[in-house]
């Protein structure tokens, strides 16, 4: 489930980490090494123990068993102003009695940095994230997508060597939240600090991270990196939860592809053929059905397959020539599925 | 819809109502849409009787009391003499005993109003953010109970604990009294600041200490300026209870005397109306100038 990494370059370092809240455990057991310099991405629905897995590392809850380290060190019963890290908080956390330049000197303030140094990383910092001309502002004079730059300068005016993100871009509006996620890998890149983020968005984590960890019940269900969890995702859990699973088991399983387990393809891999009676390619399997819905949406159209083995099967065609008069007339047609033996994959239930 | 349906929704069955109902239902629901479309009447409806009670009982027998202030009493028959006059302002401010007094009153209702926030704050902070929600609902009972038991029950209460062989054994005086009026005042300045901690998000404290700071840091810095509202209106009633009480101090107080006490005395025993209501002015006068000087530090911008 993890690989192990030599020492210098493990910024941090979860072993056997455990949480329990009363008789709730939130946390159940996780191993995880992550790289110096990472883009790490925590991906889970809500309740996964996602978050409460970051809070252990920010020092803001105890484990239950368990230790963490960062960069070599344990830290596991560290308070948070004793750790070499720093948080960007879902509601950002700005104090709202400062103003923008005092949040983002707070830190340096109780490092007793001297006054000069102090205002020149702050500089610095707000205009990393392309804040300058604000420090008079107060939070609340801001929109949310300039909130959430302060907190980031605030965090990284810090240099931490770990940057904890929350849910960072979850109180945005879809457009700035695209925007920032081009921003938020812009800005890691340059400042080369290992960058650890928590999310349910699963195609945030895709689009932003170097490598993923899917969390279902307080438990990992899988480590890799973006194209491994989507192309390989090992469980009809990780399956599901990135992108659409597609699952053939059981009957179909062995009336489709000739074999028993649990097999997925994912939407995009799969051909629409119209003539049921077209070749098949060698190295290609197909199934009949009949299509039941049809979701027409801009640049691609969804297609909600019933195959005639059983299982229903979403498939997702680019409209390079049709549009949506061509596709939604095609409610109820029956048609021939295409996919390339490849891009079945099995995966344990 | 059937008009015989809204109306008394709940109590009375729409089917067994007398044949008249409808059309006062339907006069009932104009009036409805009526005060729906008129805002102004909403308000105007909703806020009458609680101006008017504010109005005529609080602004009233203010005025009343500043009214008698500049009258007197003939000092034979002990009947007032409705003419105007500043005597009874300059025995307060001349007569060296009033002056004390003022002064010991102003003094004690600092020294509650001080230990009510620092026992206060404490006790407010575990509630608010260290609790869980169900002991919570209890601590906040807790705080409340006290204030169903009679006043007089705890002035005595207190009165037998410092007795010299009670309890605290303190014996009467200043320092006995100032100990009862805070235990008497305490939840109204730990409800305040509770209410200010809570609306205080749990992520600010986090960020502080992830920021690096540690507790006194993060109090001194972040919670105590964002609660520091709270923490006035709290003070508003400490301070304001303490300057006008007298029966606390008759009880605990020993021989010491309170503006209240000075106040009582001169509407009871002396029969001095008008030099009472002059007394009673001052601890509303120092009220009004500690509101403007609590709102110039703008602690009641965030109210």
């Amino acid at each position: 489930m993890f690989c192990v990494m030599p020492d210098q370059n493990v910024a941090v370092r979860l072993r056997g980490l455990r949480k329990s809240f009363g008789p709730v455990e939130a946390v159940a057991g996780v191993d995880l090494d992550i790289a110096d310099g990472e883009f790490f991405a925590m991906l889970g629905p809500s309740g996964s123990g996602k978050t409460t897995v970051l809070r252990m590392i920010a020092g803001f809850e105890t484990p239950t068993a368990g230790t963490v380290e960062l960069g070599g060190r344990d830290v596991t019963r560290l308070a948070p102003f004793e750790r070499d890290v720093n948080t960007v908080f879902q509601d950002y956390a700005l104090f709202p009695h400062m103003s923008v330049r005092e949040n983002v000197e707070y830190g340096l303030r109780v490092k007793k940095v001297p006054r000069a140094e102090r205002r020149e990383r702050a500089a610095e910092a707000l205009r990393s994230v392309r804040l300058a001309g604000f420090e008079q502002r107060r939070p609340a004079q801001l929109s949310g997508g300039q909130r959430q730059r302060v907190a980031l300068a605030r965090a990284l005016v810090n240099r931490p060597r770990v940057l904890l993100l929350d849910e960072p871009l979850g109180a945005l509006d879809l457009k700035l939240r695209e925007e920032m996620q081009v921003e938020l890998k812009e800005l890691q890149r340059r400042v080369g600090i290992t960058f650890l983020f928590v999310t349910h968005d699963q195609e945030e984590a895709l689009t932003m991270s170097d490598r993923v960890a899917v969390f279902d019940q307080g438990r990992i269900e899988q480590v890799g990196t973006p194209a491994e969890v989507y192309e390989r995702p090992s469980t009809v859990f990780v399956a599901g939860f990135v992108g659409t699973s597609n699952l053939i088991s059981g009957e179909a399983a062995e009336a489709v592809l000739g074999r028993p387990g649990t097999f997925s393809v994912r939407p995009e891999k799969l051909r629409l053929v119209l003539d049921l009676d077209a070749p098949v390619g060698d190295g290609d399997h197909s199934a009949t059905g009949r299509i039941a819905e049809v979701v027409y949406a801009g640049a691609a159209t969804r297609f909600v397959v019933d195959l005639d083995a059983g299982p229903r099967i979403v498939v997702l065609q680019q409209n390079l020539q049709v549009s949506s008069m061509d596709v939604t007339g095609l409610r109820e047609t029956r048609v021939r599925l295409v996919w390339d033996r490849r891009h079945e994959f099995s995966v344990a239930s | 819809m059937d008009p015989g349906l809204d109306g008394d929704q709940g109590l009375s069955t729409a089917a067994a109502s007398p044949p008249g109902t409808p059309r006062r239902a339907g006069l009932r629901r104009g009036l409805a849409a009526g005060l729906h479309r008129h805002a102004g009447a909403r308000l105007a409806l909703l806020l009458s009787a609680p101006l008017a009670w504010l109005g005529v009982a609080y602004l009233g027998a203010l005025a009343a009391l500043l009214v008698t202030a500049f009258w007197s009493t003939d000092s034979f028959t002990g009947e007032l003499v409705r003419t105007f006059t500043w005597a009874n302002f300059q025995d307060v401010l001349t007569v060296d005993v009033y002056r004390t007094v003022a002064l010991r009153s102003l003094g004690v209702a600092v020294a509650v109003t001080l230990i009510d926030v620092v026992i206060a704050f404490p006790m407010a902070f575990a509630m608010a953010k260290l609790a869980s929600p169900r002991a919570q609902r209890w601590l906040v009972i807790a705080v409340l109970t006290p204030l169903w038991a009679s006043y007089l029950v705890k002035a005595y209460a207190w009165r037998v604990m410092l007795s010299s062989d009670g309890l605290l054994g303190w014996g009467y005086g200043l320092p006995a009294t100032i100990a009862t009026l805070a235990y008497l005042w305490l939840p109204y300045m730990i409800l305040p600041i509770y209410a200010g901690l809570e609306r205080l998000p749990n992520s600010l404290l986090d960020a502080a200490g992830d920021l690096g700071a540690r507790g006194p840091r993060t109090f001194r810095t972040v919670v105590w300026p964002l609660t520091f509202p709270a923490v006035v209106a709290g003070s508003v009633f400490t301070f304001s209870l303490s300057l006008g009480d007298y029966i606390a101090v008759k009880i605990v107080g020993g021989r010491s005397q309170l503006i209240g006490n000075v106040v009582y005395d001169n509407i009871g025993a002396a029969g001095n109306l008008p030099f009472a209501a002059a007394v009673a002015a001052i601890p509303v006068l120092i009220m009004l100038v500690y509101l403007a000087a609590v709102r110039r530090t703008g602690a009641l911008d965030n109210l």
